[in-house]
């Protein structure tokens, strides 16, 4: 089983989102970065899919070189292979992204090392296209299923599962097949600092693909949503607050 | 004209269908054009409904084996159709089987489509305004292509039925699919056993974040939870930490909940966190950080160790229940 698990670089944002004067980009001077929560349940599925049926998994970005620390840290959690597609840094439209890793997978094909199962997460964590895994299905004409949360492989299918109200919808396609993944659908493991260290000076693979044209849909720029700061009532500090909080339940919000 | 794709149960529309309809019919009324639904299953009764909110033709996608959800498919249908009524946009629900429909259609015409629209200004290009980062930050862009092809944002839009409603001509609309098209699609349905308030309909939810500091500690949580008839929520820190079911999460990557009142316990308010939150109507955190950010967005607000604050109240309703 060869599993491919693709992840977006993206900054780690906290308690407030900061843009760049342009507004074009979110202003990341002092901010990490990481990947989308649903494509570390890719990666995490892919090592656990490889760990019980034998094979590889291998990690892939679109992105500049420093998008190699993301690939890395997929590594650490037990990817065998990292590849990065780079690029000059600029964000690439959904079709062209997935034209780039299509074309990626169809060459690995031709050199006899094809994959048996893709994973993308849902949607990026950034962007947000809920696309890039479908177009790279179409593209290779693999069957895809998205929005899944739960997920296993037997003979030479794939069990996914679908949230709904209650319960869930369970669909069966035959491998080779592409999967788009949601948080929930695992564990994704802790990477210790001893794997971190071998992920460092593991080479992976870089790859400079070619970026098609299109108009497609092009960034205007980014806003911060409005929102209506609310006055905040301090009802008071430590356990002397329950009454106040008890009152405030009863009287003002009615809901006791 | 544009073309819709609506959701439906047993011929009731979805909600998140009834909020895209608002957008679909700001963007037909821009381009004074009619709008008319795709619809997939057994739509009787869908027509006094979609009615009243404007819609003027319903296409029932007529094909053995489409009444059950094939996202392929479902899109190869749409697709025939949208060639043979030729409409200007399409529109779906940003919901899981909007967003993977329309990015099949994307695909397929290799045309790009634009997620979680709010507000759109037709022209040659249409100008739209969509979210990202799962609503933390507005895109406006360009859109290009033909069709446009767009989805609404869940939970933003107004359900507003049209100013006059319409009487809407029910037509079949039989497409021509191979059985590789139906290769994808739902085998069957599991049914699971979770008891208790789901997250997303609870009137009061507690949640707690990694200031609650072990599984155990939630107990307390529980029991305030139990107390108020509230579910239970957390943060991605607590369901990292192993101490709570991502089931629970609430947040970009998690559920949206939408409460009277949501009481964050030991939760400093990263802002994907606040996305899930942002539908309450009060919040009332307990944290120990008067200038953590949760703080700045709620209308309440106790400073103080959540393992003291929360034990006393509990004490105190109890006493007050008996
Ligand atoms: C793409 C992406 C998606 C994400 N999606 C989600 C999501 O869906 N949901 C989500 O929650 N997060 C999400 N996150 C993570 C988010 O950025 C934060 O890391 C996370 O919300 C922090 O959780 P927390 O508030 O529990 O922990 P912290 O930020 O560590 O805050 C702990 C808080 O507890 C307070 N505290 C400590 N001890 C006590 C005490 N004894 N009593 C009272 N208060 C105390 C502290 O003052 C502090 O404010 C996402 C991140 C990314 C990058
Ligand atoms: N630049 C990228 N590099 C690698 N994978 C990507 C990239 N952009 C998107 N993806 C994958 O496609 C999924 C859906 O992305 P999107 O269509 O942008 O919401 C993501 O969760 C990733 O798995």
């Amino acid at each position: 089983m060869n599993v491919l698990a693709c992840l977006k670089r993206v900054p780690n944002t906290g308690a407030k989102i900061v843009l760049t004067e342009d507004q074009q980009e979110i202003d990341t001077t002092n901010l990490g970065f990481t990947m989308s929560p649903h494509e570390e349940c890719a990666v995490e599925e892919a090592v656990q899919i490889v760990e019980e049926h034998g094979g590889s998994a291998t990690a892939l970005t679109l992105g500049s070189a420093e998008a190699t620390e993301q690939v890395r840290t997929a590594i650490a959690m037990q990817a065998d292979e990292g590849v990065l597609l780079e690029t000059d840094g600029e964000e690439w439209s959904p079709r062209n992204t997935a034209g780039a890793i299509a074309e990626f997978v169809r060459d690995r094909q031709e050199d006899g090392g094809g994959f048996d199962l893709l994973l993308f997460g849902n949607e990026s964590a950034d962007a947000g296209n809920y696309q890039v895994g479908v177009r790279v299905a179409r593209e290779l004409g693999l069957p895809i299923v998205t929005s899944i949360k739960s997920l296993s492989v037997e003979d030479g299918a794939v069990v996914a599962e679908r949230e709904i109200p209650r319960g869930s919808e369970v669909y069966e396609l035959d491998l080779p097949a592409v999967v788009a993944v949601k948080e929930g659908l695992n564990e994704p493991r802790y990477a210790s600092m001893r794997a971190r260290m071998q992920a460092r000076r593991q080479e992976v693979e870089h790859v400079t693909p070619e970026r098609r044209t299109d108009a497609g849909l092009k960034k205007i720029r980014l806003e911060s949503p409005e929102t209506e700061d609310s006055e905040t009532e301090i009802l008071g500090h430590g356990p002397e607050a329950v009454p106040e909080i008890v009152r405030v339940l009863e009287d003002e919000l009615e809901v006791i | 004209m544009v073309l819709i794709f609506v959701e439906h149960d047993g011929g009731k529309p979805a909600d998140s269908s009834l909020e895209m309809l608002t957008l679909a019919r700001d963007v037909a009324d821009q381009l004074d054009a009619p709008v008319e639904a795709a619809v997939f299953g057994d739509g009787e009764g869908l027509a006094d409904e979609l009615g009243q909110f404007g819609v003027e033709a319903i296409h029932v996608v007529d094909y053995d084996g489409v009444e059950t959800y094939a996202p392929i498919a479902w899109a190869e249908s749409l697709d025939q159709l949208a060639s043979a009524v030729e409409p200007e946009a399409v529109v779906a629900p940003g919901s899981e089987r909007g967003h993977e429909v329309l990015a099949h259609l994307g695909a397929s015409r290799d045309i790009p489509m634009a997620a979680n629209c709010l507000d759109v200004t037709v022209g040659d290009a249409y100008e739209v305004e969509r979210q990202r980062w799962g609503g933390t930050l507005l895109e406006h862009a360009r859109l290009s292509g033909d069709p446009k092809l767009l989805t609404a944002a869940k939970n933003e839009l107004t359900v507003a039925p049209a100013a006059e409603s319409a009487e809407p001509a029910v037509e079949p609309f039989t497409p021509e699919l191979t059985d590789d098209d139906l290769a994808v699609r739902i085998d069957r349905i599991e049914e699971s056993d979770e008891e208790g308030i789901p997250l997303g309909e609870a009137r009061i939810v507690v949640s707690g974040g990694r200031g609650v500091g072990s599984a155990e500690d939630f107990d307390q949580l529980e029991e305030l939870a139990d107390l108020l008839d509230a579910a239970v929520g957390a943060s991605r820190a607590a369901v990292n930490e192993g101490w709570r079911s991502h089931d629970d999460q609430v947040g970009q990557t998690g559920a949206k909940i939408s409460p009277t009142l949501y009481i964050p316990c030991g939760i400093s308010g990263a802002v994907q966190h606040m996305v899930g939150a942002k539908g309450s109507e009060y919040i009332l955190p307990i944290n120990t950080d008067p200038e953590a950010a949760i703080i700045g967005h709620a209308d309440y607000a106790v400073i103080g160790d959540l393992h003291e604050v929360v034990p006393e109240l509990n004490e105190t309703l109890r006493e007050r229940s008996d």
